[in-house]
């Protein structure tokens, strides 16, 4: 049986804890905050002359923002890409969506640094040349299987590793900044990243609400979605462009973060079953959340370190894809 | 209704279809037979658009199907493949649902009208107490009924079938066929239809189209068809005809062993 209410009370749930888990980590830190003052210095506004004005204004608010903005982002580029590839496989990180952006952003973080405003733009075309050559190594007239989503993001992966590489060589002096932004942390980037991501953000989860019912028809399978009057090669590119715009600005603000857009689509489907209507909202609630936990955890556990979020998935996620795959989830 | 004019298919550098021509006036029931491989389902899913052809022309009421839109094709054809995948949790109903969508706007939901429709559909497939069961769950010819549902869901004018008895008992082949002709007699159904069993293309068909290598090798009525030389050219097989009391349509009687 497939309750409908039940899935709409999980997301609704999890929509709520994710934001009491954003106050909570608002109060987290070297200082600690409690929930009222949060609530109250939040509620003045910016310029008001409290306390933790400057703190939770300037410091925890954004950081908390970027991660909710960008784990949701990332979550839902990951189920859109697997509806698109009819793969539970298909994730930003693997298919080297992330590395081709990466690589892009670098080139002008370390080449032209001059450039910084176009970085949203780099690293959306880098993440599109990245899928596009996946596509092209990796589709096949009966569709995209596992292995050969595996094989060729490896091939696009170790491509862009190389640029990647070949760029820190050349430019060794500017290193130290481009590398803490690669790792994927979330510190120090404050409002400056927040508001250039934002509203690119917004519109891309927007979008994304019309992409519902496109990658439900998808997921029939091509003939079924032929017969249903859709273009399926359109609603691919579509739904590919606008996955890779979303993984793209999340890459532009804080450089790589792997896993989220693999483990979150994976836990939403098994809490509301694979209808987008559904699976893609969970997947965007729990995305926010998920990278959230990590960021907090990272600058919290190991104080005064702070551990980028991107390290501390890679440690999480590692495993759970490899469980995943001992159970033979794909 | 539906005219396919001198169809060439080819699957990469191989030709598999060659000028293949057939006619269906409205509210005709066609089948379309022949060994496997000959080139059956490769010509339907020309017709549904799930196969490029290479030369020939394929009319809609006169109309050149190229030159109709995907959404205008689907509001009045539908087809329903050999083999079908779906979400494994899905259910029978929202997949019966699916079939509403070309009738949709962008974004417009589901109306009153819509659900009678499904209910309608899910009510011809004996699934009516099965609405909310996964398709998983579901029996492969239980799955094949919903289907078959969500075919008729989309109401199409013309309805492609490969061989949609597959899977199903005979009972429930028998009763699929029925549906077929109920569909087609009620409600001016044109259907298209790839069968196995020439007696069921024999029984439930105005015309039988016969493949062989690509290659129309005869077309006309049953009794036109279904002859002794045709299933030895054919299958090569020695066949008798025989009639049945309760209806005119010709019975293919195998004999045994004797392949030739
Ligand atoms: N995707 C494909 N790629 C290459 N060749 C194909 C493909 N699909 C079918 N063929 C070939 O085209 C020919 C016709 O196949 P088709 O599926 O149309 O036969 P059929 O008459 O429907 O057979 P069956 O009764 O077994 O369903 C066969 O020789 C088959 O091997
Ligand atoms: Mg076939």
């Amino acid at each position: 049986m497939i309750h409908t209410a039940r899935s709409r009370m999980i997301i609704i749930t999890t929509f709520v804890v994710t934001i009491l888990a954003a106050v909570i980590a608002i109060g987290l830190g070297s200082v600690h905050i409690s929930i009222p003052d949060i609530l109250s210095t939040i509620v003045n506004g910016r310029n008001n002359e409290g306390v933790y004005t400057t703190i939770i204004w300037d410091i925890r608010l954004p950081r908390v923002l970027l991660a909710l903005i960008i784990g949701a982002s990332i979550a839902i580029s990951g189920a859109l890409l697997q509806a698109v590839m009819g793969n539970p496989l298909a994730d930003p990180g693997l298919t080297g969506v992330t590395s081709g952006a990466a690589a892009f952003v670098l080139l002008i973080l370390l080449a032209n640094p001059e450039l910084t405003h176009l970085i949203p733009l780099a690293a959306f075309t880098g993440g599109l040349i990245a899928a596009a050559i996946v596509y092209a190594l990796a589709w096949r007239r009966t569709g995209i299987t596992p292995i050969t989503i595996i094989l060729s993001g490896v091939a696009v992966n170790a491509l862009c590793g190389g640029v990647i590489g070949f760029l820190s060589i050349l430019y060794s002096d500017r290193l130290p900044s481009a590398v803490q932004w690669m790792n994927g942390s979330l510190a120090a980037k404050g409002n400056a990243s927040l508001h250039m991501i934002y509203v690119y953000a917004i519109i891309g989860w927007i979008l994304s609400i019309f992409a519902i019912r496109k990658a439900n028809i998808i997921r029939l399978g091509d003939q079924v979605a032929t017969n249903l009057g859709e273009s399926v090669t359109r609603i691919r590119i579509m739904l590919s462009i606008l996955a890779v715009f979303l993984a793209a600005i999340s890459v532009a603000a804080v450089g790589m973060i792997s896993f989220v857009g693999l483990i979150v689509p994976h836990m939403a489907r098994l809490l509301v079953g694979s209808d987008y209507k559904y699976m893609l909202p969970m997947s965007m609630a729990m995305g926010a959340i998920v990278l959230l936990i990590a960021d907090t955890g990272g600058r919290t556990l190991f104080a005064p370190l702070d551990i980028p979020a991107g390290i501390l998935m890679a440690v999480i996620g590692g495993p759970y894809f490899l469980y995943l795959m001992r159970k033979r989830a794909f | 209704m539906l005219k396919v004019e001198q169809l060439s298919i080819s699957y990469e550098q191989k030709e598999v279809v060659h000028n293949f021509s057939f006619e269906v006036e409205q509210g005709e029931i066609l089948s379309i037979i022949g060994p496997n491989g000959s080139g059956k389902s490769t010509i339907l899913k020309a017709i549904a658009r799930m196969q490029p052809y290479n030369t020939g022309s394929i009319l809609f009421e006169g109309e050149n199907m190229r030159r109709l839109s995907s959404k205008e094709i689907a509001r009045k054809m539908c087809m329903l493949s050999q083999q079908n995948q779906a979400p494994s949790d899905i259910s029978v109903k929202n997949l019966v649902a699916y079939g509403r969508y070309p009738h949709k706007k962008w974004f417009e939901r589901l109306n009153a009208d819509d659900e009678s429709v499904i209910d309608w559909a899910l009510e011809k497939t004996y699934l009516s107490h099965y609405k909310e069961k996964p398709i998983a769950a579901l029996s492969g010819g239980e799955a094949q009924r919903a289907w078959i549902a969500m075919a008729l869901a989309q109401r199409p004018q013309v309805l492609l079938l490969d061989e949609p008895t597959t899977f199903l008992d005979i009972a429930h082949q028998h009763e699929v066929l029925e549906l077929v002709r109920e569909l087609n007699r009620d409600m001016g159904m044109t259907v298209v239809m790839v069968l196995h069993d020439l007696n069921q293309a024999s029984s439930y068909s105005d015309k039988i189209v016969v493949v062989k290598d690509g290659i129309r090798a005869q077309m006309g009525t049953p009794n036109e068809v279904m002859t002794e030389q045709m299933i030895q050219q054919i299958y090569r097989m020695e066949a008798e005809i025989q009639y049945v009391s309760w209806d005119k349509a010709p019975r293919i009687q195998l004999k045994n062993t004797v392949r030739v």
